[in-house]
């Protein structure tokens, strides 16, 4: 942080860039452009903040919360006004639907140009409001060290989420006394993290009394910080838990309670437990449809507690039994304590028989794939020795599809913020600029992109970022030649009609584009992989080079598909583990 | 099921943008909207009327109180309120009929705020069904134009809903 300089007469650009080292801000990925340029000038000049110049917006808006789900700080943004803004409207509802914090600043037109479409204007502030957490135009310089320290008190606190400061040019170049908040107050925004201690001794007393119950754990306890509280409260109860999409890594893959993760692509044993227990202790997690299948078949013998920072989230989709708004650290540390005290945590025998069942469920519907027949490379094994080869100290991000349910089943997850994806929006494109802000909040880690061929086309503009600003992400391009979790559908469900998934990026097609001649192209390594024997070799390779990033192009065969699998719609009962193979549930019912 | 929703926003542009948009959003009928300042210059007061089920104004209720800049948000229980609206109405009224015109003024408490030889034009307030029983008066006779405020509510007895959140507003300027 700089020396303190409160009061000193400044440009509003000058308070800008000083407002945003208060904030605390090392990394800021952008362009420049027109409206933004005379917060450019001061950028040049400090010392605490890097600028990242990037190749497209939208590679600066992931990148940014790439570096914030790497590190659990504010990344933050920059673009100039109009098309630059616009640039950023995918990251910013990728961010709010991820709850991602993220601050995004962008240069308006002149106050007195606002309103009559002037050269580069867009009304940015309007368009994203619903996709931003808050958002604020300022046009008085003498308002934007205030707006910068809500801003971020707004992103990083409560559910996190992005926040845009659009700042009218005129203002950034007028002069200004530059005073910074020492605290913010936001009357309307108060968020709640500690819980009521009633519904705490009412959740532990459910949980006691419960027979069958599931730990169903969301991409909130990581915002939280809380996996060692919730490695805790699992060894202390001894119940069943599932990690979300978005809470791989929670608690680690390796702990014998963990269930994997549930949902349209969860393992067996996640969505029968879900489906089966008589209680569903909810840790930040918002049954998404994805998770909950057809909701009203969604674990129908359920009573649910419901713990999330956000209170909208509560009986939004699934009505909360035992509703608890807070943070979820501080939740699960005075659950443990409330059972603790109570001496019930070593759960009755039918709980026993239920963590045996689901157990046994585990083991025998494993997560699992069938090399291909014709000696091609399964996609599966390809990421599964990439995770054996940088293991769980390094930090994994994917783009959309089918790499990334892959990356999610095939990847064993130990810690918390190892694992980077979208979501919620479920953006193509985001693993290249993620892995890239990861890699700049975290250069001691080894950072792996898992990436699709459709995905890697829409955002490898960013490689010449990496390549330039020494960040040496190494990507997997797991190249079926097609849009394939696209193409797994039109198999599935519409008699193989592949309507337009076809990307021809395979050696047995036209190979457009080369990935490894547009990796070097960039300045980057670019290798190729095609057999199963080389793929141990390459990956090594690839492990080896860390001056610049790499690209390893994985011909992979375009008949693999994601399974298990809940048609979209239907019910978590109708999960099949491969094409017209449902589970044997009742083994043990049976005999 | 109509409920009546009083909220207490920031008095700062966007405001009213944001909420309008977060019921356009998540698929809430606002029935009707008014918004005007309050005893506090920094603060404005929305009365929200809203027909939804009970579940869904719990999530309407939610939402809006997520919004950065809404500082309150309380239901008026129904009976529970004074709940007025406002409407200007041009009836057709010539020498035949404006005596009648001006008998239904008076016995609904309205009150002529423009004559013409074809035309007057009538001013009431009231709570919604009073206004529609007059209205359904004055249809007969020709109604050329009318124009509706939204609702405006206030809750009955002494206690203020503005009085904590206020104070906050005052501290922190």
């Amino acid at each position: 942080m700089s020396e303190q300089t409160t009061g000193e007469q400044l440009t509003g650009a000058q308070s800008l860039i000083r407002s945003l080292e208060y904030a605390g801000v090392d990394t800021i990925f952008g362009i420049p452009g027109g409206a933004v340029l005379p917060a450019y000038d001061p950028l040049l000049d400090s010392k605490q903040i890097r600028h990242i110049l990037v190749r497209h917006e939208q590679g600066a808006g992931h990148a940014a919360q790439g570096y914030a789900q790497a590190t659990g700080r504010v990344g933050v943004c920059m673009a100039t006004s109009g098309p630059g803004a616009t640039n950023l409207v995918t990251p910013l509802a990728d961010a709010h639907m991820d709850s991602v914090p993220i601050v995004a600043v962008t240069g308006q037109v002149s106050s007195a140009a606002i309103g009559t479409d002037a050269f580069q204007e867009a009304d940015i502030r309007g368009i994203t409001m619903p996709i931003t957490k808050h958002s604020y135009l300022v046009t008085d310089p003498a308002d934007i060290p205030r707006t910068v320290a809500e801003a971020f008190h707004i992103a990083s606190t409560g559910r996190p989420g992005p926040v845009l400061v659009d700042v009218a040019k005129d203002a950034l170049q007028a002069m200004t006394t530059f005073d910074y908040p020492t605290q913010v107050s936001l009357p309307g925004y108060r968020p709640v993290t500690r819980p009521h201690g009633k519904q705490i001794r009412e959740a532990a007393r459910l949980i006691a009394a419960a027979q069958r119950p599931v730990l169903y754990v969301g991409g909130g306890v990581i915002k939280a910080n809380a996996s060692a509280e919730l490695t805790q409260l699992a060894d202390l109860t001894g119940i069943p838990v599932v990690t979300t999409l978005m809470a791989r890594g929670a608690l680690p893959d390796s702990h014998p309670q963990h269930l994997g993760m549930p949902g349209m692509h969860g393992s067996v044993a996640a969505v029968a437990a879900l489906q089966r227990a008589d209680l569903l202790i909810t840790l930040g997690a918002r049954f998404d449809d994805r998770v909950t299948g057809r909701l009203d078949t969604f674990a129908p013998g359920a009573l649910v507690i419901h713990a999330d920072i956000d209170p909208a989230e509560i009986s939004k989709n699934r009505h909360a039994d035992v509703p608890i708004v807070g943070d979820c650290r501080e939740i699960i540390t005075e659950l443990i304590a409330v059972i603790e005290a109570a001496g019930t945590s070593a759960g009755s025998e039918e709980q026993t028989g239920w963590s045996e069942w689901s157990r046994s469920l585990a083991e025998r519907y494993p997560v699992g794939y069938d090399a291909p027949d014709d000696g091609s490379l399964a996609p599966q094994y390809v990421i599964e020795r990439i995770a054996a080869a940088a293991g769980p100290e390094a930090t994994y991000v994917a783009g959309v599809g089918q790499h990334q349910m892959w990356a999610s089943q095939f990847v064993g997850y130990e810690r918390p913020r190892s694992w980077i994806n979208s979501g919620g929006l479920g953006t193509m494109g985001y693993a290249v600029p993620a892995a890239m802000g990861a890699q700049v909040g975290t250069p001691e880690r080894v950072v792996w992109a898992i990436d699709g061929d459709g995905c890697f086309q829409m955002t490898n503009q960013e490689l010449a970022t990496c390549a330039l600003e020494n960040i040496p992400i190494k990507v997997a391009v797991i190249n079926n030649s097609a849009l394939g979790m696209v193409r797994q559908w039109q198999t599935l469900f519409y008699e193989g009609r592949y309507s337009h998934t076809d990307l021809h990026t395979s050696s047995a097609s036209r190979r457009i584009p080369d990935f490894a001649k547009l990796a070097e192209a960039y300045g980057c390594a670019g290798l190729r992989c095609d057999k199963p024997d080389d793929v141990d070799s390459t990956i090594a390779e690839a492990m080896q080079i860390n001056d610049r990033p790499v690209v390893v192009d994985f011909g992979v065969h375009r008949d693999a598909m994601v399974w298990p699998m809940v048609a979209a719609g239907m019910s978590n009962d109708a999960i099949l583990v491969a094409r017209d193979l449902a589970p044997v549930w009742d083994r043990e019912e049976e005999q | 099921m109509r409920h009546t929703l009083s909220v207490l926003v920031e008095n700062t542009p966007g405001a009213l943008a944001r909420i309008s948009g977060l019921f356009a959003r998540r698929g809430f009928n606002i029935d009707s909207l008014a918004v005007g300042p309050t005893e506090h210059p920094d603060v404005s007061r929305m009365t929200i009327v809203v027909n939804v089920e009970a579940q869904a104004l719990e999530q309407v209720t939610k939402q809006l109180n997520k919004l950065v800049n809404v500082i309150k948000i309380v239901q008026l229980e129904p009976g529970a309120g004074v709940e007025r609206e406002l409407v200007l109405v041009k009836v057709r009224a010539d020498a035949v009929t404006r005596g009648q015109v001006l008998e239904t003024v008076q016995l609904f408490r309205a009150k002529v705020v423009d004559v013409d030889p074809e035309a007057v034009t009538i001013e009431v307030t009231g709570n919604p069904d009073k206004l529609a029983a007059m209205l359904r008066v004055l249809e007969p006779y020709g109604v050329r134009e009318l124009v509706q405020s939204g609702m405006v509510a206030i809750g009955r007895g002494g206690r203020s809903i503005t009085d904590r959140s206020l104070r906050t507003v005052t501290q922190t300027g």
